[in-house]
């Protein structure tokens, strides 16, 4: 699949998503759901503020000295009898597990939940090999690739867009002859998938946090199928972002703890294990472990005003709080990773060509600010994008630059201002719509505004717009007359 | 005291009943207000869309204009302009010159509630208003500024005024400044559920502390012929005010 999950224009995307009812109220019911559920676990760890700032502290140290941390961690997993392989692009890495898995004569794979899979576009690539059988094991994910490899559209819920009548048609062309009851799907699944596991003879997971003091790979779900996927089968290969490390457990204690509050609302996953190579007098646990460390564009934000989006531990939180995710869902993005942290991290990995749509999709209300775990400023590093595709990279049209250059001398020059309120109320005369507004006070001067032209036709797309008033009935010139009334008063007039 | 007023590009070019309202209301509490002619704007329309350098001469004309009188404080109508002008420390930092001002300016700025609650510790401004109605939370004001606390408390001292709350309060109305011209499309999504949720609470009148938010809900209460009045804060505080009302917080506020 990739980072890109359309060659469909933003635009159309965001129309799509308009008509999708379904998707709007089932993006809104799990956000108004997962609010409820994180501020509720997070309240009741207390302190709240704190444990961010620690969070921040602990990514941001390790982002600061990534490189030694890399090479302890990779000396770690080697010491254990484990391999590493940095892939600088998405290509060296699908190049190595596609080499792996023809060299152990793999047939059957089974995989648990990992974005950074999806975005080397690792499954499709694997099922290239003759006879290859591979199965995704996390339940939505699963139900994605049932459904003819659907996109997803949340990084924690993929199917956050499907109900249980839609999963139930997807399970019946698996053979499912039940009803809609998401515990007899379940079941259904966990049978289905567990002969999977049983015959497995490659694993593939990602990695929630890499623990550098001792090579372990930390995962957290809250189905166990990490586990399955990391204990049965002989060859085990790890995917992860050259950013997941965490100094020690002691680390990976704290952001555990802060992930598993921040994207599902508990205390705790189900499921949080630490492991590697299996060790002498171990029963389970794979004979022979691959860590590929990918960079894909990632170091391209070291050192750069987007370095703390490397801070990210995926939890999803700014996705559930996002109000524009509300209503355009996941597909909207067209990135794998979609929402806040997304749009930030998107145009980082795939360009600006590809992802400049995104960091605009915002009303910057600062809700994604608000409830990151680790303090990650994103609202200001979409800001931060839009200044270096507008400043630096001048990539807006000639027209917008021409009114963005006006607004700018406009609200810089007291004169052209002091013009603009002079004039404002006759050069709107040709826009007053005749019909009188259902609104009381939003200042409907001698008519309000119905259509305007340019860029002002965005608002009026949407909503009326009030007339300015005349310039003798202007702000500046009440306060001007209170003055001077002020002014009498004082000298006794 | 001396108050300087920051007015906000959005009152001086439209809404002279909010500045009027705000005046008043500080005058009442003992203010002497003065207000500065060169300022017009915080710089939020060019910053946020990425045009940096531009936006520079704006926020720099506006630290020169509000601090070119001396006062004692700075006072706006809006909890996303005056959170800008605390953000000038941050955007104006390479500039050694602008960055002394901008400290000055902040430690002086406030937004118009806050500054009754936080300042004069009011928490009844001794206005009536016979009405049902509801409250926008801005997000600037609340995620940035960090005001929480302020417009509620004196709303609830309002005689006569029934508050009820707002579903998905937390939620943005969809203005976002320049978002709301660029973004047609999705900025409509979101007006359109907040305009729903303030349909469902029954009220007649939406209260809100930043104006601009209020001309993008009230303008699509128009277009979708909602009769439903919006209210600036300060025009609340500014009704049927008996001053043997007035009443200050037994525990002052932390600033």
């Amino acid at each position: 699949m990739g980072i890109s999950t359309t060659t469909t224009p933003f635009l159309t995307r965001v129309k799509e998503s308009e008509k999708d009812k379904f998707m709007q109220q089932a993006v809104a019911k799990a956000q108004d759901a997962q609010w409820d559920k994180r501020e509720a676990s997070r309240k009741e760890l207390g302190h709240w503020q704190d444990w961010r700032k620690l969070g921040e502290q602990i990514r941001q140290h390790v982002i600061h000295y990534l490189p030694d941390y890399l090479e302890e961690f990779a000396d770690n997993v080697e010491k254990r009898g484990g391999h590493v392989f940095f892939a600088q692009k998405d290509t060296d890495a699908v190049e190595y597990i596609t080499k792996l898995a023809k060299e152990k004569q793999v047939q059957r794979v089974v995989k648990s939940k990992s974005m950074v899979t999806t975005e080397i576009n690792l499954d499709k690539e694997l099922l290239k090999i003759p006879g290859m059988k591979l199965m995704e094991t996390d339940l939505a994910e699963f139900i994605l690739q049932s459904d003819n490899w659907d996109e997803p559209t949340h990084i924690v819920f993929p199917t956050l867009h499907k109900n249980r009548d839609q999963i139930q048609k997807v399970f019946e062309k698996l053979g499912y002859d039940g009803d809609n009851d998401p515990t007899h799907m379940a079941r259904f699944a966990r049978e289905y998938l567990r002969r999977y596991f049983l015959q497995a003879d490659m694993g593939i997971t990602g990695c929630n946090f890499a623990i550098a003091d001792s090579g372990l790979i930390n995962l957290v779900t809250n189905e166990g199928n990490a586990d399955l996927t990391m204990a049965i089968p002989k060859t085990q290969v790890v995917v992860m972002g050259m950013e997941r490390l965490v100094p020690s457990l002691k680390e990976a204690e704290v952001l555990d703890n802060m992930l598993a509050r921040s994207a599902v609302g508990q205390k705790l996953t189900s499921y949080c294990s630490f492991s590697g190579e299996q060790v002498t007098g171990e029963s389970d646990g794979p004979e022979d472990l691959h860590v590929i460390i990918l960079d894909n564009g990632r170091s391209k934000a070291l050192g750069t005003p987007f370095e703390s989006i490397l801070q990210c531990i995926r939890c999803g939180a700014c996705l559930n709080v996002c109000p524009v995710y509300r209503h355009i869902g996941g597909h909207g993005y067209g990135s794998i990773y979609p929402g806040p942290l997304g749009a930030v991290l998107s145009p980082i990995l795939g360009g600006y060509d590809q992802f400049g749509d995104l960091p605009f999709a915002s009303s910057l209300c600062g809700a994604c600010t608000e409830t990151c775990p680790v303090r990650i400023p994103l609202h200001r590093l979409l800001i931060k994008h839009r200044e270096v595709m507008m400043d630096k990279l001048k990539m807006d049209k000639p027209t917008t630059r021409e009114i963005m250059k006006t607004v700018g001398l406009g609200t810089g020059t007291p004169n052209l201002f002091q013009m603009a309120l002079e004039f404002d109320h006759m050069a709107t005369r040709m826009f007053v719509s005749k019909k009188p507004t259902t609104v009381q006070n939003l200042y409907n001067h001698e008519g309000h505004i119905t259509w305007a032209p340019s860029i002002a036709k965005g608002w009026t797309d949407v909503r009326d717009a009030p007339r300015p008033p005349k310039h003798t009935e202007n702000f500046r010139r009440w306060f001007q007359n209170f003055e001077e009334s002020k002014e009498a008063v004082r000298h006794g007039k | 005291m001396k108050v300087v007023v920051f007015s906000t590009c959005i009152v001086d070019l439209f809404f002279p009943n909010v500045g009027a309202a705000m005046v008043e209301v500080l005058e009442r509490f003992g203010c002497d207000t003065v207000m500065p002619k060169k300022q017009i704007c915080c710089g939020q329309p060019t910053f946020n869309s990425g045009y940096v350098v531009a936006s520079q001469k704006t926020m720099r004309n506006e630290v020169d204009s509000l601090l070119s009188i001396d006062c004692d404080y700075i006072v706006g109508p809006s909890g996303s302009c005056v959170n800008m002008l605390h953000e000038f420390r941050m955007h104006l930092a390479d500039d050694p010159e602008y960055s002394k001002k901008a400290e000055i300016l902040a430690n002086k700025s406030y937004e118009f509630t806050q500054f009754l609650y936080r300042v004069l510790h009011i928490i009844d401004a001794g206005a009536e208003l016979d009405a049902k109605a509801t409250f926008h939370r801005s997000c600037h004001m609340t995620r940035l500024l960090g005001e929480r606390t302020a417009p509620f408390v004196l709303l609830d001292h309002v005689k006569g005024l029934q508050m009820m709350p707002l579903p998905h309060i937390e939620n943005c109305c969809g203005f976002g400044g320049m978002f709301s011209v660029k973004e047609p499309e999705i900025s409509k999504l979101m007006v359109n559920e907040k305009v729903d949720d303030v349909v469902s609470t029954g009220a007649d009148i939406l209260i809100g502390a930043d104006q601009a938010c209020l001309m993008n809900i009230g303008g699509r209460f128009s277009r979708r012929q909602l009769p439903i009045k919006i209210m600036h804060v300060a025009e609340v505080l500014n009704s049927n005010v008996d001053m043997s009302r007035v009443r200050y917080a037994d525990t002052p506020a932390a600033v």
